[in-house]
Order: C-alpha cells, then sequence, then structure tokens
C-alpha cells in the first residue's frame, strides 16, 4: 500500500512535512466520510486512495457507505444527469423513492463522526440526523447549470451543512453557507500516471498496431458528443495536409449508452478510410492508458462541456504539451501559451497542433510548465492539504487562522 | 565574521497554507468586476492579487494578478490589462490602498475609453471571485546565526518563504517583509536587511526568491 513517504520523491521532504504539521492539528478529531459505493466511480477511487494517507498522517479518517436498491441508484442517477443541466422526467414518485431511501438510511447509519463529509447527492439527506458535529457536503459533480427543479430539492439539505465543497469556481451557486474550491486530482503512483519502462509503452503500442514512425496525436475520453470526437478527426484532417501524423481516439463506451454506440460508430465510419486514425475501444485498463499517453507527441481534448478533464492533468503530468479547449476546469490546469494551449473551435485546434508539431521546442517547454503546474496545484498531496485545511476551517471562521 | 553573529531572537520559520473560499460573485463586464472589486473583503483582492504567484511559481516573469489576466485574455483590454498588472504592488503597505488604486485605474480607463463598458465576458469566462483563507502555523525550525538561516532557507516550503516575504507584509500589515525585520534588529545588520527589502519579490518565481535571498545572504557572509 501506497505511504505519504513514497511521495517524497516527487513533492519533496518539506511538503510532507508541512501535511504531518497540518494532520498534528487535527489529532482527536474524527472524519466520516459518507458515499454510496466503495467501488467503481470517481468517489470511490479518490477515497480509496486518500483515507489510507490520511491516516498515514495521524487523522482518523473513516469511510462509511449508505444502502439502496436498484430503484433508488435510478433516481440518483436521474438527479446527476439532471445536475449536469441534462433534461431529466424526474416526478413526485422518484423524489419519493429518494426520501424512502434516505429515511432508511437515517435510521440505520450511525454519524458518529466529529466532522461528516458527504460526498455528492445520494447521501445528501442524511443531514439530518445533524447533531453538535460538523457536517460537510462535497459536490463533485459540474453544477454550473443544474436543473433547477432538482438542484431545488437538494438545496434543502444543502442549507443546512456547515459548508459545501465544488471543484471548480464556475460550479458554485448562491449559498447562504460557506463554500470552498477544491480541485481534484491525481495520484502519480499510480498505474495510471507512474512512470513507465520503455518496453511497457512499446508493447502497448504494439497491441493496438501502432507504428512509432510519425508524430502522435491522443484524445483519450469515452465516445460521447461532449467530447467532440468528430471535431478532434476534423481538425486532425487539417493538420494532416501540412504535417504527416496519426491520430488515436482511445476511450471507452458502456454497454448500456445507445448514444455512446452511437457516436462511436459514427466515429468509425469517418474515420475508416485513413489509416493513420487509430479508433481503439479500451477495456478499463490504466496502463494501457498511462502508455497512449507517454507515446503521445500531443494530447488533445476537445471536450464541448467538461467537469474537470482530469485527462489535461494526466497529460500535463506526462509533460506532453496539450492542445485542449477553454471549458470548465480545463482552464484551472492550463494557462494559455504558458502550460499549454487553449480553443474554441475545430480550427483552433488544428492551428494550434500545427504550431505543436512545428515547434517542438515551444511545445517542449509548454510540457515541462504543465508538468510543473500540476506538481504544485493537482497531485493528491495537494488534495490532501485541502482536506485538512477545509476540516479546520470548520472550527475557524476568520480569513487568517493562526495555528 | 557575520555567520557567527548571533540573534537576540531567534528567528521561528512559519509556513502558510491557503485554501480557496468561493465568496458566490462573478462579474461578466468590466463595470461589474470594478463595482465588486470595491465591496469583496480584502483577502478577496489579496487572492486575486497573489494567488498567481503561488500556483504559477515556475512561470516568470508573469503578472502576479487575476485581474490583469482577465481584463486582456477575456475582454480583450489589453491595454488596461497592462496598466493593472504593472502596478507596483510593492509600494502598497495595505490590501486598502492596492484596492484603491486598481478601481481608480479602471475609473480612468472608463474615462479615456468608455467603450470598453460594452466588453462582456462569454458564459462560462465570467470572473469568479474567491478569497483566501490563511492559516499560519510554525515549522519545528528555528535559527539563531545566518549561517542556520540559509541552511533552512535551503529546506523549506516555498509556502514559508512566501509567507515572510508576502503576506506578513501586506496582509498583515508588517512595516518589512519578515526576514529583513529579524536581520535589522536581531542580527544587527542593517545593511543585509535593507538590500532583502529592496528585492522586488513580484518580478521573481518563488524558486528564485529563494535562491536570490540566499545568495545575498552567502555574499554576506564571506565578507
Amino acid at each position: 500500500m501506497t505511504q505519504i513517504e513514497d511521495y517524497i520523491p516527487i513533492v519533496g521532504q518539506s511538503t510532507i512535512d508541512d501535511l504531518r504539521l497540518l494532520g498534528e492539528r487535527l489529532g482527536g478529531i474524527v472524519i466520516q466520510n459518507v458515499n454510496s459505493t466503495s467501488v467503481g466511480g470517481g468517489v470511490a477511487e479518490i477515497l480509496s486512495r486518500m483515507i489510507p494517507l490520511l491516516k498515514d498522517l495521524n487523522v482518523d479518517a473513516r469511510w462509511d457507505l449508505i444502502k439502496g436498491g436498484e430503484r433508488f441508484f435510478e433516481v440518483t442517477k436521474k438527479i446527476h444527469n439532471a445536475l449536469h443541466g441534462k433534461v431529466e422526467d424526474i416526478n413526485k414518485r422518484d423524489f419519493d423513492i429518494f426520501l424512502e431511501t434516505s429515511q432508511k438510511n437515517i435510521e440505520e447509519l450511525v454519524t458518529y463522526g466529529d466532522i461528516v463529509f458527504v460526498h455528492d447527492p445520494q447521501p445528501i439527506a442524511l443531514i439530518k440526523k445533524r447533531s453538535n458535529n460538523k457536517w460537510i457536503w462535497r459536490c463533485h459533480v459540474d453544477v454550473s447549470s443544474p436543473r433547477q427543479r432538482v438542484w431545488q430539492f437538494l438545496m434543502n439539505f444543502i442549507v443546512k451543512y456547515d459548508s459545501a465543497v465544488f471543484s471548480a469556481p464556475s460550479f458554485s451557486q448562491k449559498l447562504p453557507i460557506r463554500q470552498f474550491l477544491i480541485s481534484p486530482s491525481i495520484d502519480p503512483l499510480s498505474d495510471k500516471n507512474k512512470e513507465l519502462p520503455k518496453e511497457t509503452i512499446d508493447a502497448v503500442l504494439k497491441k493496438y498496431n501502432i507504428a512509432q514512425d510519425k508524430p502522435i496525436v491522443t484524445q483519450i475520453s469515452r465516445f460521447d458528443r461532449l467530447k467532440d470526437p468528430l471535431g478532434v478527426i476534423e481538425s486532425y484532417r487539417q493538420v494532416k495536409k501540412y504535417v504527416d501524423c496519426q491520430l488515436i481516439l482511445a476511450g471507452g463506451t458502456a454497454a448500456d449508452d445507445p448514444e455512446g454506440i452511437r457516436v462511436l460508430e459514427e466515429v468509425q465510419e469517418k474515420a475508416k478510410k485513413d489509416k493513420d486514425i487509430h479508433i481503439l475501444l479500451l477495456p478499463q485498463s490504466d496502463i494501457d492508458v498511462n502508455a497512449l499517453q507517454r507515446a503521445s507527441t500531443i494530447i488533445i481534448q476537445k471536450s464541448i462541456k467538461e467537469g474537470f478533464g482530469l485527462t489535461v492533468a494526466e497529460a500535463l503530468w506526462k509533460a506532453k504539451p496539450v492542445v485542449a479547449s477553454s471549458v470548465g476546469g480545463i482552464t484551472l490546469q492550463i494557462k494559455h501559451k504558458h502550460s499549454g494551449l487553449l480553443c474554441h473551435t475545430i480550427d483552433g485546434a488544428a492551428f494550434a497542433l500545427k504550431q505543436l508539431l512545428n515547434s517542438p521546442e515551444y511545445a517542449k517547454k509548454l510540457g515541462e510548465n504543465g508538468k510543473e503546474h500540476v506538481r504544485n496545484n493537482f497531485l493528491i498531496t495537494r488534495h490532501l492539504k485541502d482536506y485538512m485545511l477545509l476540516f479546520l476551517a470548520l472550527y475557524h471562521p476568520e480569513d487568517i487562522v493562526y495555528l | 565574521m557575520p555567520e557567527y553573529i548571533t540573534a537576540k531572537e531567534p528567528f521561528r520559520f512559519y509556513t502558510r497554507k491557503h485554501l480557496s473560499e468561493l465568496t458566490g460573485y462573478r462579474a461578466a463586464t468590466l463595470q461589474e468586476l470594478r463595482d465588486t472589486i470595491k465591496k469583496v473583503s480584502g483577502s478577496c483582492v489579496y487572492h486575486h492579487t497573489h494567488r498567481f504567484l503561488q500556483q504559477h511559481q515556475h512561470i516568470s516573469p508573469e503578472p502576479p494578478n487575476d485581474f490583469a489576466y482577465w481584463i486582456t485574455d477575456v475582454l480583450g483590454e489589453d491595454e488596461l490589462g497592462e496598466k493593472i498588472s504593472s502596478i507596483d504592488i510593492i509600494q502598497f503597505s495595505t490590501i486598502r490602498s492596492l484596492r484603491e488604486k486598481i478601481v481608480k485605474t479602471i475609473d480612468e480607463y472608463f474615462k479615456v475609453k468608455p467603450s470598453a463598458k460594452l466588453k462582456f465576458a462569454h458564459p462560462g469566462e465570467e470572473f469568479y471571485f474567491i478569497k483566501s483563507v490563511s492559516f499560519v502555523l510554525p515549522t519545528n525550525y528555528s535559527v539563531y546565526t545566518l549561517s542556520e538561516f540559509i541552511d533552512v532557507l535551503h529546506k523549506i516550503t516555498i509556502d514559508s518563504i512566501y509567507f515572510h516575504i508576502f503576506e506578513a507584509r501586506l496582509r498583515l500589515e508588517k512595516a518589512d517583509n519578515d526576514f529583513s525585520n529579524w536581520i535589522e534588529h536581531s542580527i544587527g545588520n542593517q545593511k543585509l536587511a535593507d538590500e532583502i527589502s529592496r528585492l522586488d519579490p513580484y518580478t521573481y518565481t518563488l524558486e528564485d526568491l529563494r535562491r536570490t535571498i540566499i545568495r545575498i545572504v552567502e555574499r554576506v557572509m564571506a565578507v
């Protein structure tokens, strides 16, 4: 299991020392995380990594799950989509199902934490159990333009918390409680981000029949219209007239997502006459993603809408030059012309790709800057620091806190 | 020899960690930006004039100023962006006076170019006002001599250097940075204290600042 000391070669001894200082200040306080699943999904992934590290820093962090049946999770899936702004048919019966399951959890789950840290909407109603302890609602979802009916339903609970946490400034809403900005993070020691030997990278390329004889432009994303894979192909075609390169579009699509399957078919159709376009339907293999990113000359992320877009941080951590849309959390990760290039259109993306392919020194510098930016702001060690400060902030309302 | 002088009082290194608190305020036009700058807390003005230094510590030289970045990159008002980014923050001893200067700069620009009021940000590119909540805590390092001082400077986090140089002076409204204060009053070396005071820290990356301070102190010790 990864220990906090393992991060010293990456962020330095002094950064870890400072984390330990913060951990000492939280002695005796029990942090109870609550979410709806222990496996699958971003929240479970980050909790499974962070809780052992918090314990390693002497923070008494624990993790509990709520229970729910199929109907409950169908409703919470609708809530999730509606928070993303999608039109969903949510009726009174759906809200009743949500409240019934929530009531069972309220009766069964013991909220023993000095701080109860509730993740996402599924367990949000637990706030009814509030006593003298502190409560935080952590919203991992892009709520920049939620469907109002669902948001107002959730607001009934949110306002009873001490604080809320969002991942990007544009996700924040007018709220009568304190709200904090905490970006997600990547783990540099995970399979998706750790250093890989050249043999592993070569083996992955061979597995997917990708030659290394010309520059590689890659987008790693599920096949979803919001990731604009068709737009990526159009940008690539504009570039290909001037620079001989190849394109990898790699990602997954859920078997139960008919729209995703349709998008994949359209992408395959658009790409079929070009042997330099590689459409890879990846299994859940973090090592493969890691290897493809490391083998790439440029990473592109041409999303039309994006929650946070951690694939950008993953690419920057590998010191890759990145071309990405100026949307959502991507603008926190890339400062245009400093740590990557931002674009708004297919033409803009094509121009940026050409620039980087023709100016390798410039591309290298952007990649190096990007890596340092991620080291300082988007690694799990920064996330640990922010969570510990968040816990401390619950006991200190002032702007300058002397510990 | 300067390195053997023992200070009357030790220098205790502190570190400062910050958490970003969302205010819920946002601006889509220059007028909204100006009006909101006037009413937000000092912690908010501080955040947007200093965040860049810490988050982009490897990029230099770069305007340490979110307002300037947004005015230039989103609204396309390069001239005003340049004026705001060129505000000599080191000359201001309080956030209040810095805030007044920013507002005055925008007001003067409006007089020369009233059409700037018509510019607006596209949805999603608005300016979001955030404030810094600072947590100040002592590290385990405490020194009595310049030699020990340099040893610790080499190994502390840049958060600690940031706190003693930027935050102590402007946000905590001390007359000078903490290093110069200690060197002048406890070590008794006014010349060295002045030399560090004269640095414009806003034109360095934090790592460059660390190296520069170490070099200055080492030079004095070698005399």
